[in-house]
């Protein structure tokens, strides 16, 4: 039984057909990645799930009494309200003192229950964004583009404490990202999105797909080459140069795939 | 006790403060300072069409505040350029309003009452007007306080945690509705504005969370309100600007003062 699932979604703004014929669904403890580029209405399909955003046509299906943690792209506060973390961490539901310490714990946090909101750094509020949607006890976190604003060190750290929740209470993850490496080997399966579901699979074989090169092939030699280090660090290198020589193989055939994704 | 006009006019400010200190850190925070100003302005339309029926003052504010309200929320939720449409609804509202007062026989002269106020001419009857309505305000905030301030943060987070943002910002115009019905009698259509967000943007200074801040701005309206009926008995200067003025200097001196303002 899946927490959640899309079968045939389309979403609309306006006469814009953003998202077409989109069919997913997340099984329990599971880490599913979606990847796309700027504009392929990942956070869409996220709002979609969520129920932010209505599909013009077909459903989006959450099994009963799915509790949902959430953690948004960024979350900018009003500097007008007073925010420390600790009243944060209670909203909307109350959670008693030793809870929040606990979740705070968690994420790698201490003793910042008495700090503004508003003075954290930029991983230290992905952190605490983290423990508050843990604090919800949920079966899914649902996160988009969690690691904006880190640098590579505070993303690698954030991706292996997802992958920490994971093995320790089983509960699924549903992100979206738009940088490859880190990401797909924390996931199980990698959704390669383009207003449509260009190709989806484990993360070595969506790294192969020629859909999936030609959305991000060209430009991200660097990124891929980066990918297959940290995943494949028991590999010897000339492994990686055989992918790279890979790549070049079929020029015509990416760039005809582009022309069909575009 | 009550036979005395002032102690009249401080019950009724205060029992104001009561709700303009939640409410106005909320007017604050989501930044509907000029929301509130049209809801008050239409106020004066409401006047006159209860002037005109015969039918109690404070009703007929109360319709037409909230049929503003809930039309300056309908059409932004249609995506209509806020503060340009605000602009075109509160001052046509106040012009219709005024309009409207002319054709009204004998009401011409007291006009002033309506715009400015008239804290001192409280009767008994008004003084239970604006209690029940201060505190009806107070108590729907105090319920749905959570969910509001979640709202508040961040609509995508309160969406993701089963909240319905859009039902709480009816809670919210519902609130200041009410509070605008209120205090047309106390300060008058063109200052509620003011007892709104002067004082909570005077607590912000202090205020490290949002209910201290909302307590803190119930009692910076409340001294406000005393201060401003005794600077009113000791210059002679008429009552609700006075009260406004002393919000004013209070702000001036805690944003001076205070720890920081943002």
């Amino acid at each position: 039984m899946s927490l959640l699932s899309a079968d045939h979604v389309c979403v609309r703004f306006g006469g814009t057909e953003v998202l077409h014929d989109i069919s997913l669904s997340v099984q329990p403890g599971e880490i599913v990645t979606i990847v796309g580029p700027n504009g392929s209405g990942k956070s869409t399909l996220l709002r979609a799930l969520l129920g932010i955003v209505p599909a013009a046509s077909g459903r989006v299906g959450r099994s009963t009494g799915l509790r949902v943690g959430y953690v948004p792209q960024r979350l900018t506060l009003d500097p007008t309200l007073p925010m420390t973390v600790r009243r944060f961490l209670s909203l909307p539901q109350r959670v008693s003192d030793a809870a929040a310490t606990a979740a705070l714990e968690r994420v790698g946090l201490r003793g910042v229950e008495r700090d503004q909101m508003a003075a954290l750094s930029g991983g230290q509020m992905q952190r605490v964004l983290l423990a508050r949607a843990l604090l919800s006890q949920p079966h899914i976190l649902i996160l988009d583009e969690p690691t904006q604003g880190l640098d590579q060190p505070g993303e690698a750290a954030f991706y292996r404490l997802i992958e920490e929740m994971r093995a320790a209470d089983g509960v699924a993850v549903l992100m979206v990202s738009h940088d490859l490496h880190v990401v797909m080997a924390a996931s199980d399966r990698v959704i390669c999105l383009n207003g449509h579901i260009c190709c989806e699979g484990a993360p070595r074989v969506v790294s192969t797909a020629p859909e999936y090169r030609a959305l991000f092939g060209l430009g991200t030699k660097g990124a891929l080459a980066l990918y297959q280090h940290v995943h494949d660090h028991d590999h010897a290198s000339p492994h990686d140069h055989h992918h790279h020589h890979h790549d070049h193989a079929h020029p015509a055939d990416a760039k005809g795939h582009a022309h069909h994704a575009g | 006790m009550l036979d005395d006009f002032l102690t009249r006019a401080a019950l009724a400010g205060i029992g104001l403060s009561v709700a303009t200190g939640p409410l106005g850190s909320f007017v604050v925070w989501r930044r509907m300072a000029y929301f509130g100003d049209a809801t008050a302005h239409a106020a004066i339309l409401g006047v006159a069409l209860a002037l005109a029926t015969d039918l109690p003052v404070g009703l007929g504010t109360l319709v037409v505040a909230l049929a503003m309200a809930l039309t300056v929320a309908a059409l932004t939720a249609k995506g209509w350029a806020i503060d340009t449409m605000l602009g075109v609804l509160a001052h046509s509202a106040l012009a219709f309003g005024l309009v409207a007062v002319s054709f009204v026989p004998g009401v011409r002269t007291d006009l002033s009452a309506w715009l400015f106020g008239d804290i001192l001419a409280v009767s008994r009857y008004d003084l239970v007007f604006v209690w029940t309505g201060a505190l009806s305000a107070a108590a729907l905030l105090a319920w749905r306080w959570q969910a509001l301030l979640t709202a508040t943060l961040n609509e995508d987070l309160a969406h993701a945690s089963g909240l319905n943002p859009a039902r709480e910002r009816l809670i919210l115009t519902l609130a200041l509705a009410v509070v605008v019905a209120v205090a047309i009698k106390v300060v008058g259509a063109l200052l509620i504005a003011a007892m709104l967000i002067i004082p909570a943007a005077a607590a912000r200074s202090t205020a490290r969370s949002p209910e201290a801040m909302a307590l803190t701005a119930t009692g910076i309206g409340a001294l406000s309100v005393l201060g401003g009926l005794y600077l009113s008995l000791w210059q002679d200067t008429p009552a609700g600007p006075s009260i406004v003025v002393v919000a004013a200097s209070l702000f001036a001196l805690l944003a001076t003062v205070g720890r920081r303002f943002g």
